[in-house]
């Protein structure tokens, strides 16, 4: 493959939106989590609360920062790589992204502000609704980004006047059909990648010798918001999948590696599919599975690669993409359900889960990334489809631009990974030495004597 | 071309809207870049309440931006594709510089106490990046993207120009919400960068009409000429209002504190109505003008609703978090 214009927008692309998904994800749900929290200190009064939302707060503040600034990017992006791509369905990109500026970008930003800095100064209730406000705004975004992504997926309620797309109904194009299950889906994911960060650090914080009850007050809450999410999650999923094998058949085929079309077919659980052969090497496989979960049916026929030509998406991404994801999801599943049991029974978790929760921190990016790559290469080669093909969208700007572009916003992201990743747990260090001495001791705390005071 | 009706005049209104969206940018986030820009490198407690004072609203204030591209976006995409064809690194360059002020602003309070002065550092320098690169843009684009060594020159001179003016409405901002030793710094400021600006201004206004004809007889054969030129006049006034008001500075009671914020707001929009003005009806100079690029009507019609539903909402809680923080800025605290 040659490193030209094309190649390199679409890795500047994926590099972009990638890094920008990571902090929303977090942000989604981690603010009903705050309002969660402050709802929770408005009705006990109880400084625990608090502070679990203090320290939330500021893993939100900064999230919310990095998510903005390379949203930013993102909504530059069309124009400086894409420009084929609104010329063509400008028509109706461009108004679902300006409803997301409109009704999203501005109610959040606005209310962030009294958010972080505005407790003192306004109503527990005014506070308490700009929290609300905010995670209203961070939803909506969503809605309306995944109206849009959605319909590029599965495009309806449009008709084609001399190669340029013009709206023929708007609520065929924002509800298209596979908008609800993707909607759904990613908000799930959002509710995990928060919990399992929220667990994840609070668990990090009590190994560190963190004996004051907002930790594991903040552990409770992630834990069981995970259990609870996870079989919903899967469930959803599952009728995720359903509803792609029936409008992209193509895409389902490749992430199950289905060469060719037959009934009765085999689930494959671990291969390496080789496009060249048109088969799959090493397979591990369970009889008839793969009918009975698609078509719900052993008999059920599936459509096989081959039914489309030249015309699939990449075979292996999307096979191994999909195991990642649906792999974390069983881990996601385990640990959340044997943590929630400890803690049911015991109150406390024993260290080695500590760690594992640690260690799962930040396993809602890789299910999301993973998910994330399954649906968009799995679109390919089109960008809009049916509409619009990927390489037909692309800018004219010389190569040696974008290699620019994508080296600046390469190192840029690099860095500010890491320096969020070393500040969360800077932070959760922090936190573990400060306000200790005007902490009141509670039922958990009698478990848990603080040492040495 | 022979328009009529919602073809004649949606792409008329949003021109009007997108110019609202960029110059409510321009004196909102233009505030917050200036501070940035001004950023001493010798006194820290200094840093923290500058900082402080913008803390609330920078996010806001960017979104301004993102409205301006995306009106651009939904209502002329062709002149969005064409217009960011041209701005590749530029816009780069921009871009980079707003994530590097963004994040600076978050990670500064809660990396290692280290690493501070640092993000800082970095704050200054990407505030700086991303006005440099937005003077650049805005001097080529009155250009027409001409790629000529007077063209370049023109775009570094509006480069420097927009520099000072942001950092004339910052301090000015500065003036407005802090007090003692940084309110008093801050007033220098504003008078050394409001003569920068002022030079500069008068070089774009004479420049302008001197290279492109069109704009001389827009400005100097209209029978308007003489109500025209009502703009420099208010212009001067304000600036000479300032100028006296700064070179007395400090006054007691700290009188009229807001004086150079509001003779700053005054300046942007006339200067942004002069340049409108210049360039009404097109939207790429000499290339492209607004009812070539428009969309369809269908799409500007939906939109349009959602403008007059929201946007009176968006001015009226922007109009309460202002509310809320006003005042002198106090120390940036979650609690
Ligand atoms: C925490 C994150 C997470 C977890 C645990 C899962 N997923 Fe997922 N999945 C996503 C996060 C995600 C996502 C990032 O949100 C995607 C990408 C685009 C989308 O719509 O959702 C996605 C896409 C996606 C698709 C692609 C649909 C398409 O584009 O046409 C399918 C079929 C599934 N998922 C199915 C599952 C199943 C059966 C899971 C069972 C464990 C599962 N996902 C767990
Ligand atoms: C947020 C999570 C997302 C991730 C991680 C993601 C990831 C990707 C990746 C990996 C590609 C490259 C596919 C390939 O080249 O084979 C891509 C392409 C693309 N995606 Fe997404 N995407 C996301 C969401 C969206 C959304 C919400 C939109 C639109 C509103 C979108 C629009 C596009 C476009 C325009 C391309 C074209 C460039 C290309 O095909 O390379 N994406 N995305
Ligand atoms: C091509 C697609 C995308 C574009 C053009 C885009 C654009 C933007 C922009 C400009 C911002 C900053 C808003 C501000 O100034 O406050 C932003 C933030 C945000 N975006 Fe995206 N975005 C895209 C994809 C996504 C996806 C896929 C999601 C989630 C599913 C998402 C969710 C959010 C959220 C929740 C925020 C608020 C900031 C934060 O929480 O970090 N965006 N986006």
């Amino acid at each position: 493959m040659e490193l030209d214009t094309f190649l390199l927008s679409r890795i500047q692309f994926a590099a972009n939106i990638s890094f920008h998904i990571l902090f929303p994800t977090i942000t989604i749900a981690l603010c009903w989590f705050l309002l969660f929290f402050r709802v929770q200190y408005n009705r006990s009064n109880d400084e625990v609360w608090m502070r679990c939302y203090r320290f939330w707060v500021k893993v939100f503040a900064l999230s919310f920062a990095v998510g903005v600034v390379s949203g930013l990017v993102m909504s530059f992006q069309f124009g400086t790589n894409w420009p084929g791509y609104m010329e063509t369905v400008g028509n109706i990109a461009g108004p679902l992204l300006g409803y997301e500026v409109l009704t999203a970008f501005f109610l959040e930003a606005t209310f962030l502000g009294i958010m972080l800095f505005g407790i003192n100064r306004v109503s527990a209730r005014v506070h308490t609704f700009a929290t609300l406000l905010v995670a209203i705004g961070t939803s909506l975004s969503a809605f309306w980004i995944l109206a849009l992504n959605s319909w590029m997926q599965t495009p309806t309620g449009f008709e084609m006047r001399d190669g340029v797309a013009y709206p023929l109904d708007w609520l065929k194009i924002i509800i298209n059909p596979s908008m609800p299950y993707r909607f759904t889906h990613m908000m799930l994911a959002s509710g995990l990648t928060a919990a399992f960060l929220i667990a994840g650090i609070s668990a990090y914080r009590i190994l560190k010798g963190d004996h004051k009850p907002a930790p594991r007050r903040a552990l409770k809450a992630g834990v069981f918001a995970a259990a609870i999410l996870i079989p919903i999650q899967i469930f959803v999923g599952d009728m995720h999948g359903l509803n792609t094998l029936k409008h992209q058949p193509a895409k389902i085929a490749a992430m199950e590696a289905i060469w060719e079309t037959g009934s009765r077919v085999p689930l494959v659980l671990f291969a390496v599919p080789d496009q060249i052969q048109k088969k799959n090497l090493f397979a591990v496989e369970v009889p008839d599975l793969a009918s009975l979960i698609l078509t719900h049916n052993v008999e059920g026929e599936l459509k096989g690669l081959n039914e489309f030509g030249d015309e699939h998406p990449p075979v292996a991404p999307l096979f191994y993409g999909f195991r990642l994801m649906v792999g974390m999801g069983m881990l996601m599943l385990i640990v959340s359900w044997t943590a929630s049991v400890l803690l049911w029974r015991r109150k406390e978790l024993p260290p080695l889960m500590l760690r594992l929760l640690v260690a799962m921190s930040f396993s809602g990016w890789i299910a999301t990334l993973a998910g994330w790559y399954v649906t968009e290469i799995g679109r390919q080669p089109y960008l809009v489809t049916g509409v619009l093909k990927t390489a037909d969208a692309v800018t004219s700007v010389p190569t040696g631009n974008v290699v620019i572009s994508l080296s600046i916003y390469l190192t840029l992201y690099v860095v500010l990974l890491i320096a969020y990743v070393r500040t969360l747990f800077v932070m959760a260090r922090k936190s573990v030495l400060v306000d200790r001495p005007d902490e009141l001791p509670t039922l958990q705390d009698h478990h848990n004597p603080v040492h040495g005071k | 071309m022979n328009l009529t009706g919602e073809a004649y005049w949606l792409p008329v209104i949003f021109t009007g809207l997108m110019g609202l969206a960029l110059l409510i940018y321009a004196m909102l986030d233009g505030y917050d870049l200036g501070v940035g820009i001004l950023l001493p490198a010798d006194a820290e407690p200094q840093r923290d309440t500058m900082i402080a004072s913008i803390g609330p609203f920078w996010d806001a204030n960017e979104t301004w931006l993102v409205l301006g591209v995306g009106l651009l976006l939904i209502a002329f995409p062709s002149a969005h594709g064409l217009i960011l064809y041209h701005f590749y690194l530029p816009v780069t360059a921009m871009l980079g510089g707003l994530i590097m002020r963004g994040v600076a602003f978050d990670f500064r309070a809660k990396a290692p106490a280290d690493h501070k002065e640092l993000w800082d550092r970095i704050f200054k320098f990407g505030s700086l990046l991303a006005t440099l690169a937005q003077g650049y843009m805005l001097g080529m684009f009155v250009m027409g993207f001409e790629e000529t060594p007077a063209a370049f020159a023109f775009a570094g001179l509006s480069a420097i120009c927009v520099t000072a003016g942001y950092s004339f409405i910052g301090a000015a901002w500065l003036v407005m919400k802090t007090e003692g030793e940084l309110q008093q710094r801050a007033a220098r400021w504003a008078r050394i960068s409001m003569w920068f600006m002022a030079f500069g201004i008068i070089a774009v206004s004479a420049v302008n009409p001197l290279m492109n004809h069109n704009i001389f007889e827009k400005w100097f054969g209209s029978p308007w000429t003489l109500l025209l030129l009502i703009i420099p006049a208010v212009c001067i006034v304000t600036f000479m209002m300032v100028e006296r008001y700064l070179s007395k500075f400090p006054y007691e009671d700290d009188f009229g504190c807001g004086i150079p914020f509001i003779g700053a707001v005054i300046i942007f929009v006339l200067c942004f109505f002069a340049l409108g003005y210049s360039f009404f009806p097109y939207i790429v100079l000499g290339e492209m003008d607004i009812w070539e690029a428009a969309s369809a009507p269908a799409s500007l019609w939906f939109i349009l609703y959602g403008v007059m539903i929201v946007l009176p909402a968006i001015l009226a809680y922007t109009a309460f978090s202002y509310r809320v923080f006003w005042g002198k800025a106090t120390e940036l605290r979650y609690y």
